[in-house]
């Protein structure tokens, strides 16, 4: 995996509206900024960072845009002879054609394999500069998702409930024992036992409204033993 | 302009206004963000006594399908008038004045969203006036930019509004009801307080250049006072003061960071992201 | 995002929960969420309240006005109800006039307040047969999350109770409150797998089968009802729903209409 080192991160971070000057001179525009006269401003609501050069800014909330590659959970809306038109919390609809389906569907035979309301694990495939977007379900591990329930967070919100390495998702995992796959459009799905998809929902939740809050970390931990101390004596 | 005549001292002899005010004074005015919990953004503004809520939702597939535009996003703004915000009760439905409204704040508001970001879908304002005395535009407006702001709609900057005018051939700021109904003219600006670029102009009534003149900066130098107030309501939102820097942010941050360069990494394709193993999970 | 469908996922999870006597926000079955009334919220209105019930939230403006009766009641005043579902309450509504959602949600506000003679129309008479008082509620949907019959109806009951007939502004002696003999209270419920459950969010309703509203009166009558959509109630069902109802009127009218206005 890439990495930066850490001594090239110039930490400058704040709270930041659009229209806000960023920073000017040698520094160029990353993403949520705009470029006006050699200077730089936020486009958009956020956390202003700074990182080798690119100044960027971490969005607060906004439209999930699609990037080729994004694990993505959706759901089929509609059906016709050669395509799944799927629903992937984005403003653009995402087709799935039947060559990209894991299994070997006939032209016409699409009803069989995939019907409206299904859920469903994919990648997306490509995104023109249109922003047509098509995703594909022919990887490994890419499938119909069923049973279990479905939470969706702001898609900006994902990256913390993952956690460095995975730690944060893995840490709830850990504890409560349900299987969870995160979409990065905001959509995660959880599986396992009632009352732990429970804990495991108020947890994901709990980093949704506190991402920004100190010691979540160690909050979430005592939490997750908490319940699941009562959960043995209850 | 009302062109009615009436008995009230609009200006008295201090130089006051009926509602004791300055000719350079605001209503006061409060604004705060994110009220609504369905729509993607909003935002609700008291302004004297107006009541106005504003809700954004998108960008969003583009409906009616004729109007969307292949390269860029609409900007739909619809403003309306509750029956109950005005003492004789409005009919519910358009009428042409609100029709009108809408088209030059769906205007206003084109100018300053990065529209070509989302070809082909709409993102729809509504501007709701639950009580009105003047104003309501103005306000509209003002409670648009902070709602499409808090949707993370992406933009240049927010747009702040606000109406100067003529009464008892003074020239005033922020007219109220009985100001505009009695009033000699009426100017409502929408302004980007970045650039100082007029988004939003209508004026009716009487002026020479020089009152259009005075108007217009006494208009323009409240709109940046209303900007402050904007970005306050949605610094407000997130509880975080300008200068305040939790250490929790870093970790946000940096955690963020690391997945966007996992995801540049176009190498690593076959490894699944992290957190997530398809593997594992069975079928 | 018109309407688009619960995933199956979210549906087989919602009658799961419901089975155990669960709900999503943690509410058991015959629970209503946390309610708050404000009235007087717009002073331009006669009367006027705010309702939030959960996260659904509706305000209701009254407008007084004086006009002529109709012809076979010249001596009674005159009540209208009007629904707006507007847009910005949901991505669900739609612009335009009142579709057949807002019609029976106004309809049957209306058949509440009118039905067990909760407004007095003879104390709204003038002068018979020439002027009477016309009177219009409107109930504006702000924010959507279920439910929006038992908070237009909470609201548009707060708004007449607390709503003041402006007879001086118009000259016709000394103004007076709003007539209410009574206070009918809405209880909506939602049949979900089998199961009955009271005050429904917006995603049970997606999922609900039927759905059937009881509005209650103070001295345990009944004034209206209305069943929608498509599925079926047993009789036993309509009877808990009843029960459900009257309850729910009086904690409603305890907590918040008790003492004067």
């Amino acid at each position: 995996m890439k990495s930066e080192s850490s001594q090239n991160i110039e930490v400058d971070r704040e709270l930041v509206l659009p229209g806000e000057l960023l920073a000017e001179g040698k520094f160029k525009a990353g993403s949520g900024t705009y470029m006006e006269n050699g200077k730089i401003f936020a486009a958009q609501l956020g956390i202003k960072s700074i990182r080798s050069n690119f100044v960027n800014v971490v969005p607060l909330a906004g439209q999930y845009i699609p990037k080729v590659g994004d694990q993505v959970i959706g759901m089929i809306i509609d059906i016709g002879p050669s395509n799944w038109l799927t629903e992937i919390n984005s403003p653009y609809p995402a087709p799935l054609h039947i060559t990209e389906a894991p299994w070997r569907v006939d032209f016409g035979d699409t009803a069989r394999y995939l019907k409206v309301g299904d859920v469903i694990l994919a990648k997306v495939l490509m995104v023109d500069e249109v922003k047509h977007i098509q995703v594909t379900m022919k990887e490994r591990g890419l499938r119909k998702l069923q049973g279990g329930q479905i939470i969706e967070i702001p898609h900006s919100k994902v990256p913390r409930v993952i956690g460095r390495n995975g730690s944060m998702i893995q840490m709830i995992k850990e504890y409560t024992n349900c299987r969870i796959i995160v979409g990065q459009n905001g959509r995660i799905w959880l599986d396992g036992d009632a009352n732990d998809i429970a804990i495991a929902a108020k947890a994901i939740r709990t980093i949704d409204r506190e991402a920004q809050c100190l010691g979540l970390t160690e909050r979430l931990k005592e939490f997750l033993e908490s319940s699941k101390k009562n959960r043995r004596t209850g | 302009m009302g062109g009615m005549t009436t008995d009230l001292k609009l200006i008295d002899e201090r130089g006051l206004r009926i509602d004791g005010r300055r000719p350079d004074e605001l209503r006061p005015l409060r604004i705060e963000a994110g009220v609504l919990k369905r729509a993607d953004g909003s935002a609700y503004v008291e302004w004297g006594e107006n009541k106005v809520l504003a809700a954004v939702y998108g960008p969003r597939e583009c409906h009616p399908r004729h109007l969307q535009n292949p390269a860029r996003a609409i900007v739909q703004c619809n403003y309306n008038m509750a029956s109950f915000s005005v003492s004789d009760r409005k009919r519910p439905g358009p009428d042409r004045r609100s029709q009108e409204i809408s088209k030059i704040i769906s205007e206003a508001l084109e100018h300053v969203v990065f529209t070509h970001f989302f070809p082909r879908t709409s993102i729809d304002v509504y501007i709701e006036v639950l009580q009105a005395n003047a104003g309501t535009r103005c306000a509209g407006l003002t409670a648009a930019s902070v709602a499409l702001a808090d949707a993370g709609v992406p933009m240049k900057d927010m747009i702040a509004s606000c109406a100067a005018g003529k009464v008892a051939d003074t020239i005033v700021l922020d007219l109220r009801k009985e100001e505009d109904n009695f009033g000699q003219a009426d100017l409502p600006l929408g302004l980007v307080p970045k650039t100082g670029e007029i988004v939003l102009l209508q004026m009716d009534g009487d002026l020479s250049v020089e009152e259009f003149n005075t108007a217009l900066s006494m208009a323009t130098d409240a709109c940046y006072r209303i900007y402050e107030m904007q970005k306050e309501a949605l610094r407000n939102k997130y509880c975080v003061s300008k200068d305040a820097m939790p250490e929790a942010l870093e970790e946000t941050i940096q955690e963020i960071e690391q997945e966007r360069s996992s995801e540049t990494n176009e190498a690593n394709q076959d490894q699944p992201p992290e957190g997530n193993d398809p593997d594992q999970e069975g079928q | 995002m018109a309407t688009n469908p619960l995933s199956d996922i979210m549906r087989d999870h919602i009658c799961k929960l419901i089975s155990r006597d669960e709900r999503a926000d943690g509410r058991s079955r015959e629970e209503f969420r946390p309610l708050t009334i404000t009235t007087g919220y717009v002073s331009s209105a006669e009367g006027s309240a705010l309702v939030s019930l959960g996260d659904t939230k509706v305000l209701v403006g009254v407008k007084c006005t004086v006009g002529e009766p109709f012809p076979d009641t010249p001596d009674k005043g005159v009540l209208t109800t009007n629904a707006e579902l507007i847009p910005l309450a949901s991505e669900t509504f739609e612009s335009g006039p009142p579709g057949e959602e807002s019609i029976e949600i106004a309809r049957v506000v209306d058949r509440g307040l009118r039905e067990g003679k909760a407004v007095d129309l003879e104390k709204l008479c003038i002068k018979p047969g020439e002027e009477v008082w016309i009177n219009f509620v409107d109930i504006h949907a702000l924010d959507y999350d279920g439910n929006l019959f038992d908070a237009a109806n909470i609201a548009a009951v707060a708004a007449l109770r607390s709503t003041i007939i402006p007879a001086s502004r118009m000259e016709k002696g000394e103004d007076f409150p709003f007539p209410m003999a009574h206070l009918p209270i809405s209880a909506t419920f939602a049949k979900i797998n089998g199961h009955l459950i009271a005050d429904p969010s917006f995603d049970e309703e997606s999922v609900a089968s039927a759905r059937l509203t009881v509005v209650t009166l103070e001295n345990g009558k009944l004034c209206a009802m209305q069943k929608g959509l498509g599925g079926s109630f047993t009789r036993a069902e309509v009877e808990k729903a009843i029960n459900l109802s009257l309850k729910w009127g009086e904690k409603v009218r305890s907590e918040h209409f008790s003492g004067g206005d």
